[in-house]
């Protein structure tokens, strides 16, 4: 049984020094075989094994992972949680994973901070303006909150944003998702790493895949750093690396993996209370519980495996950043990283079945991914477990390509993150 | 009290230059090359901050880029930064600084309620609490984030500029120490483009500190002062001090900035004449990196107290600037060069009570000298306790048992008034790091070393940066890298010699003793801190550990150790160990956390320069602009653009404004600036075959000067730009674009030409500015012309719809178009962008009788809606092909191929039932719908609904004498008649299905 | 920042090219005979390897020019650029990279 968190236990611990805190989850060693592989310990994987216990009673399950939990995007991303997407399916799978987040920390007893600060997304011109009120209303319809806020509104919601008419690109006017926000993001991995562990998840960091077994079309395992384990299903969670692992099945996908750079600039005290996404001026920006202004733009233009990024697209952003916000010139950053961000061509994940029986792939969220950690983790469970797709899934098959049935979420989206 | 703690002689500070400043509304006075830091010292000011998390007191600990504690608030107002360290303020007359993270002050600190609470604060209590109840967190939040941050964000806009400037050079050499020096040298001496950079005011790095250094028989300052001067006197070598080398990236880039003014008075004429900082992108042949060493403190209780500094800038403080950081030292180390330190402060004056050694022994040349100075060597010692609150004012010592992990009860307590300690070096690997290059561990030194380069870059580290700590291996380090790097650039001439050193002493080894014991276990009473900014103990090693947090991020990210300002310069390797030694396996299998750019923060707003406001993007403006702005046009943005929008008239509201507008081109004339259409020259003998290829529909029968409307698809089958383009000559042809598309459009057709057909005989060039274009538009249009262009033939005969005549308008040649996107009759004239104002003024004075109306995008929009005429990116949105749009007939049947084609044929987009282009009425004539509006077949109560599409332009139309919107509805061409409802802000409007053409829908108008 | 040198003009800084994806990816001339699946296969479908990868870059603010590099997408070392038409170089890789 694992220790429960609370500040309860948190009082008992200090007495005893926090000498008798246990670990969060275990370090198994691979069994040969389990029902269940999850290739992938970020959060979607992680979530993924959760759930399937949670959910679906299937605690047979191991999540391997080439590195340690949550070292892909899940610790890399800028920690913006929303659900305000254009486009029905995409609006229905956002909305399931924001419901999910509203619980989080409860579920998991793990405190992942979701703070539902608010979320202004900007626009620009008149064009911009005519877009964001469509996806408005969509989102309304949906029964999603977000509301139109115009010039003022906006001034008085975020008064450290400039909203002076001569500005190059001035603010006509924004749209506000109260209930987005951000989050913990490390918090997230390792709270549902916890869960799943004391579900009798095996979690096994430090193995990667090397291959998948497959015969007869059908996968029956992964080849591993640490040995052969035999598995009736496989999910691949992998973002920034699914096209190296689809190769390895012997299929193609319609995905290209870029760097996305984010920054923090030192910590200060509260200054900026909402998550601020301008599409036009081209950054977002929040600021975390630590000080840290948070931010992050698009994607490098080239395809690259390499954490790195190119110092353009720090310049763009940090240039963004300050025609924003004016106020923070004088600030100073701290510290640069990026992530892989796996893109498909209409800026929507691929999540269900592939061209080998019993492989399911859940990846291709771009930019976007944190955010649908819970919900993904949820219907990815969901389509595992039963072999057909969860409802909120099915739209994102990867049969899309073949048909056309593309959930384009570009223009939407406004602004990657 | 005046610089109580100055040595009465000694030091670089210019001491005929006294500077007043104010540090926490006190004045104090310093000295012309003092820092911030070590005038503080000097004044006896020991308490310069509060950390993070517990709000402890806390004083200077290092003297460089490396400290974690002592940040300021530097300056006021608009100038005022937060989280500058103090050692690195350059102090001029009139600073004001301030502490941080403190309230009401400094030495009372309400804050510090949480240090007594810290039992329950331990790395990463919030995971684990603040859950309930659920509705709570946002309160929690609340406080936690108030409680957290360090100094304030300004509240104005930065007044100050800044500066860029790209430079290449055969070596880029960071670090003007004595290895970089050597390699400037040699690599200037022999010929090549040299830039050395230091992050410090003064060049000469360690040597600024050495008292006994002595290079090619001179002391060592006045050997930096030579090589300096020498260095000067060659052209292509750069000196740059105050610049930071930050970032490395791909293919030897390094990003510096230079502190131009930061060491001025930030009002005064000097620093105001100049931009504040300068952002330096250099690519270089050859990096050379002589970026030094930083210390390690070592891990004992309390080794937070003010008064507690690393050996080292003990030293810095006393040789450098003549300033005593304290009376009376107790020093600890596990390695021989605190010793020197040991020296340096008897010398100077200071007292050292004792040496408290970790090792064994300790026999050196350097120990001995210790001991003949009467220094009191306690070795196999450890401090075990620092008292005192707000400044040290003892330590107690014991014997250490055998294995280093428990102390004895041997031992004494000393008073003194700083502890200095030395854990050793640990390389500045961080460029080298951050150019992806690979670290080993060395034992001998205990600490990271550069190891293998990743291919593409070309970086050499020398000295301390890569261990070499001997004075004469940093000479001969860095005048072999500086003579090859010049060697590789292809200079031949002589490098000069290898400066030589006098002899150093000789260190002995050292001892690994990552956490030092104490007397009480770790945790239960004192607080080892590993980071100190962020407040990281060993206890919150030890806890990340117990609790599985023991990969190397895994630490970091759950104690946040590292990540803070200093970004782990004095912690890193601590707490790697310490979490190798709970793990049971060495430094280097629990590897290193990435290091990340930048090497110490910078400056946000360096990174815009000028580019800000209305350059941030270029400002693209018609010729006509000027007219426009005259007659009190507002301007819409379209892509970089600025077009007219409207032309309001004094009491006009821009409603009025626009049904005037469009009135006027329906009854009589209407003139519009269309300049900013994109438009391609298109040549070639296969040009027709290109033309194609890339629209829908079939463009080989079209006779020279006849024009033809053409829609384009991305290879999905989804629209992608339309436009009018025409056949100038057989081969010739001139294609307009959307304003906004052109340059997609521009880069797409050479995309195709030149790899998918690289055989074809086409060629493009951009031509948008080159024609400006003004239309007249309405039944008195080509009355108009005739009176302009009285040599032009304009009847039907002559001159018919969609073609184009060359011809004198005006006096100017131009081009004169008879295409129409109001569906009146119109006249689209194009001619060489300086003559626009004149032919524009001459059809606005012939036309006045018509009464002529400009007009704007906003009633271009309605005018081309009235006739059902789509805009793409509006109607459009990449997921609408041509029939969706109910353009199949523009889309060939007979051409075998063109882009898009195939696409059309997939099982999605040839569904019957996508969203169609439909025109809606609504019930109530004046009811104009919001653009976007959303379109519900099925009203509900409230949410959700289904959706069926959405208003994609809506207008009011004073032709129809209505309101009028064009939408995309699923299934729509089979829902005419229908009526469906668009819930928005509150209420339902209802709207009838029509066919989106809402005036003269026979196009009779189109011959005036 | 990546320095490519451009087969016309020498070598520049990246910010001066447009990256124009994957290349080799020959447009089909008999796509009214592929069924959906292939022709999603030259649409969509992309190796996106780790390691060499041969793409298209068009020097936009210079020669405006289209050409081939066998570039890795980990290391970001630049193997080879080679002009339009000709084939890809096999690119040999020292071992350990």
């Amino acid at each position: 049984m694992k220790q429960h968190y609370s500040i309860f236990t948190l009082a008992r611990n200090a007495v005893s020094y926090h000498e008798n805190w246990t670990e969060a989850w275990r370090s198994p060693d691979p069994k040969p075989a389990y029902d269940v592989i999850i290739v992938g310990g970020g959060g979607h994987g992680l979530a993924t094994a959760y759930y399937l216990a949670k959910e679906h009673g299937i605690t047979n399950v191991a999540v391997i992972e080439k590195g340690w939990l949550g070292g892909g995007n899940t610790g890399r991303n800028t920690t913006i949680v929303r659900s305000n997407y254009l486009w029905d399916e995409s609006a229905h799978l956002y909305e399931h994973s924001l419901k999910l987040w509203e619980g989080l920390s409860q579920d998991l007893n793990y405190n992942v901070m979701f703070s539902q600060r608010g979320l202004l997304s900007t626009a620009h011109t008149v064009h911009d303006m005519q877009a964001l009120r469509r996806r408005v209303y969509a989102i309304q319809l949906n029964g999603i909150d977000s509301e139109i806020l115009d010039r003022e509104q906006v001034a008085a919601y975020c008064p450290i944003l400039d909203c002076s008419p001569n500005a190059r690109y001035p603010v006509f006017g924004a749209s506000l998702q109260r209930r987005g926000g951000v989050a913990r993001h490390d918090a997230v991995a390792w709270g549902y790493a916890r869960g799943a562990d004391a579900r009798g998840i095996d979690i096994i960091q430090n193995c990667e895949v090397t291959g998948f077994k497959i015969e007869n079309g059908k996968v029956v395992g992964v080849e591993t750093t640490r040995g052969s384990i035999g598995a009736r299903k496989v999910g691949v969670v992998v973002a920034g690396h699914c096209g190296v692992l689809a190769g390895m099945a012997g299929f193609r996908l319609p995905i290209e993996s870029h760097p996305l750079q984010a920054m923090v600039s030192e910590p200060i005290k509260p200054v900026l209370n909402c998550v601020v996404m301008s599409g036009q001026v081209h950054v977002y920006v929040s600021q975390s519980d630590k000080g840290e202004l948070v931010f992050g733009a698009g994607i490098d233009t080239y395809n690259s495996y390499s954490q790195y990024g190119s110092p353009p697209v720090v310049e763009n952003m940090l240039n963004a950043l300050t025609e924003l916000f004016p106020i923070f010139g004088r600030l100073r950053f701290l510290r640069q990283w990026a992530g892989i961000v796996d893109t498909c061509p209409d800026a929507s994940p691929i999540i269900g079945k592939t061209p080998i029986e019993n492989l399911f792939f859940n990846c291709g969220w771009g930019t976007g991914g944190f955010k649908a950690t819970p919900g993904s983790g949820h219907v990815f469970a969901h389509t595992i477990a039963t072999g057909e797709p969860h409802k909120f899934a099915a739209p994102f098959a990867l049969e899309r390509f073949t048909t056309g049935y593309l959930i384009d979420e570009h223009g939407a989206a406004g602004v990657a993150h | 009290m005046s610089q109580v703690n100055r040595l009465p002689h000694g030091g670089r500070i210019d001491r005929s230059k006294p500077l007043r400043f104010v540090f926490d509304g006190r004045a104090y006075d310093g000295y012309q090359g003092d820092t911030l830091a070590s005038a503080l010292l000097a004044n006896g000011i020991v308490l310069v901050g509060r950390s993070f998390k517990y709000h402890r007191p806390r004083g200077i600990l290092s003297a460089g880029a490396e400290e974690p504690n002592a940040l300021i608030q530097l300056g006021q107002g608009a100038r005022s930064e937060p989280n500058i360290r103090a050692t690195q303020i350059e102090l001029y007359d009139g600073l004001i600084a301030e502490s941080q993270n403190r309230w009401p002050s400094l030495t009372t600190d309400f804050g510090a309620v949480n240090s007594l609470f810290h039992r329950v604060f331990p790395s990463g209590f919030y995971y684990k609490t603040f859950m309930w109840p659920k509705s709570f967190w946002m309160k929690y939040e609340h406080f936690i984030r108030r409680m957290a941050g360090l100094g304030k964000c300004p509240t104005e806009p930065d007044p100050d500029r800044y500066d860029k400037l790209h430079a290449h050079a055969d070596a880029l050499i960071v670090g003007a120490g004595p290895a970089g020096l050597a390699a400037a040298l040699a690599a200037g001496r022999a010929g090549a483009r040299v830039i050395l950079v230091d992050e410090q005011q003064e060049m000469g790095g360690s040597l600024l500190s050495d008292r006994h250094a002595a290079i090619d028989g001179k002391p060592g300052a006045q050997w930096v002062a030579d090589a300096l001067a020498e260095l000067r006197s060659m052209p292509e070598v750069t000196l740059l001090p105050r610049t930071v080398a930050f970032a490395y990236y791909d293919h030897n880039l390094v990003s510096l900035m230079e502190r131009v003014t930061d060491h001025l008075s930030p009002t005064s004429p000097e620093a105001l004449s100049q931009p504040r900082q300068r952002l330096w992108r250099v690519r270089a042949k050859d990096v050379i990196l002589a970026t030094g060493a930083i210390e390690r403190p070592m891990v004992y209780a309390d080794n937070d107290r003010p008064g507690c500094m690393l050996a080292s800038a003990a030293q810095t403080y006393v040789n450098r600037y003549g300033a005593a950081p304290g009376k009376r030292a107790v020093i600890m180390a596990n390695n021989d060069s605190a010793y020197q330190v040991a020296l340096d402060l008897v010398d100077a004056g200071v007292s050292v009570a004792a040496i408290v050694d970790v090792r064994e022994s300790a026999d050196g040349e350097l120990a001995a000298a210790a001991r003949a100075r009467g220094i009191d060597i306690l070795v196999n010692h450890a401090i075990v306790s620092v008292a005192g609150k707000l400044a040290v004012r003892e330590v107690e010592v014991r014997r250490m048992a055998g294995d280093g992990k428990s102390v004895t009860s041997d031992g004494r307590t000393i008073s003194c008034d700083m502890v200095l300690s030395s854990g050793g070096w640990q390389p500045s690997v961080h460029l080298f790091s951050q150019s992806r290059g690979k670290l080993t561990w060395n034992q001998d030194i205990l600490a990271f070393v550069p190891d293998r380069l990743l291919p593409g870059q070309n970086n050499h580290s020398v000295g301390a940066a890569r261990g070499v700590f001997s004075l004469s291996g940093c000479l001969v380090d860095g005048h072999a890298a500086g003579t090859a790097a010049a060697t590789a650039a292809g200079y031949t001439q002589s490098a000069g010699n290898t400066p030589v050193a006098n002899a150093q002493p000789a260190h002995g080894p050292m001892r690994a003793l990552w956490l030092v014991s104490s007397t009480a276990p770790l945790g239960h009473k004192a607080k080892h801190f590993i980071d100190y900014q962020n407040d990281v103990t060993a206890a919150d090693v030890a806890l990340a550990h117990r609790e599985g947090y023991r990969s190397v991020e895994h630490l970091k990210r759950y104690t946040t150790m590292g990540m803070a300002t200093d970004q782990g310069k004095t912690s890193n390797v601590n707490a790697l160990a310490m979490m190798a030694d709970l793990r049971g396996i060495s430094v280097p299998e629990v590897g290193t956390t990435t290091f990340r750019p930048p090497y110490t923060p910078v400056t946000i707003g360096a990174f815009s320069g000028i580019d800000k406001g209305d350059f941030l993007d270029p400002i693209r403006k018609t010729p006509l602009h000027s007219w426009h702005e005259q007659h009190g046009a507002p301007f819409e943005t379209v892509g970089q653009w600025h077009r007219a929008w409207y032309y309001p008239k004094p009491g006009e509201t821009m409603h009025d404004a626009v049904n005037r507008e469009v009135k006027a081109v329906r009854t009589s004339v209407g003139i519009v600036d269309a300049s900013t259409l994109g438009k391609i020259d298109i040549q070639g003998p296969d040009a027709a075959w290109f033309l194609n290829m890339v629209y829908t529909n079939a463009w080989t029968k079209l006779e020279p000067g006849r024009c033809r409307y053409g829609l384009m698809l991305g290879e999905d089958g989804m629209v992608m730009d339309d436009g009018v383009t025409s056949r100038i000559t057989e081969n010739h042809f001139h294609m307009t674009t959307t304003t906004g598309g052109a340059a997609r459009v521009m880069a797409w057709l050479e995309d195709w030409l030149q790899c998918e057909w690289p055989d074809k005989k086409v060629y493009l060039t951009s031509v948008t500015e080159q024609w400006a274009v003004l239309g007249i538009s309405g039944p008195m249009a080509r009355k108009l012309l005739s009176e302009v262009a009285p040599d032009m033939a304009l009847d039907d005969q002559s001159f018919p719809h969609l073609s184009f005549r060359d011809g004198v308008v005006a006096g100017v040649k131009c081009r004169v178009y008879r295409i129409t996107f109001t569906g009146e009759a119109t006249y689209e004239i194009n001619m060489a962008p300086s003559y626009a104002m004149h032919v524009w003024r001459a059809l606005m004075q012939a036309g006045e009788k018509y009464g002529i109306t400009p007009y704007g995008t906003e009633a271009m929009h309605v005018l081309r809606a009235e006739k059902g005429f789509i805009i793409v990116g509006q109607e459009t949105d990449g997921t609408t092909t041509p029939q969706d749009l109910g353009m199949d007939w523009i889309v060939s049947k007979q051409k075998p191929d063109f882009l898009g084609k195939r696409s059309l044929q997939r099982a999605d987009t040839k569904r019957p039932d996508r969203k169609h282009l439909v025109g809606l009425l609504t019930e109530d004539p004046n009811e104009v719908l919001p653009e976007g509006a959303q379109i519900v077949a099925e009203l509900k109560d409230k949410p959700p609904m289904e959706m069926v599409g959405h208003v994609t332009s809506s207008y009011y139309s004073p032709n129809c004498g209505r309101s009028i919107a064009m939408a995309l509805v699923r299934n729509g061409r089979n829902r005419m008649g229908e009526t469906l409802h668009l819930p928005y802000e509150g209420k339902v409007v209802k709207a009838k299905v029509t066919e989106p053409k809402f005036y003269d829908p026979e196009g009779a108008r189109i011959n005036g | 920042m990546l320095l490519i040198p451009c087969p016309f003009c020498g070598k520049r800084d990246e910010h001066e090219f447009t990256y124009a994806r994957e290349a080799h990816i020959a447009r089909p001339t008999n796509g009214e005979q592929m069924s959906d699946a292939e022709w999603a296969q030259y649409l969509f479908m992309r190796k996106n390897p780790k390691g060499v990868h041969y793409e298209r870059w068009m020097h936009a603010k210079g020669c405006r020019r289209y050409f081939n590099v066998a570039r890795d997408t980990v290391t970001h070392e630049i193997y080879a650029v080679y002009e339009m038409g000709q084939p890809a170089p096999a690119i040999e890789r020292e071992n350990g990279r």
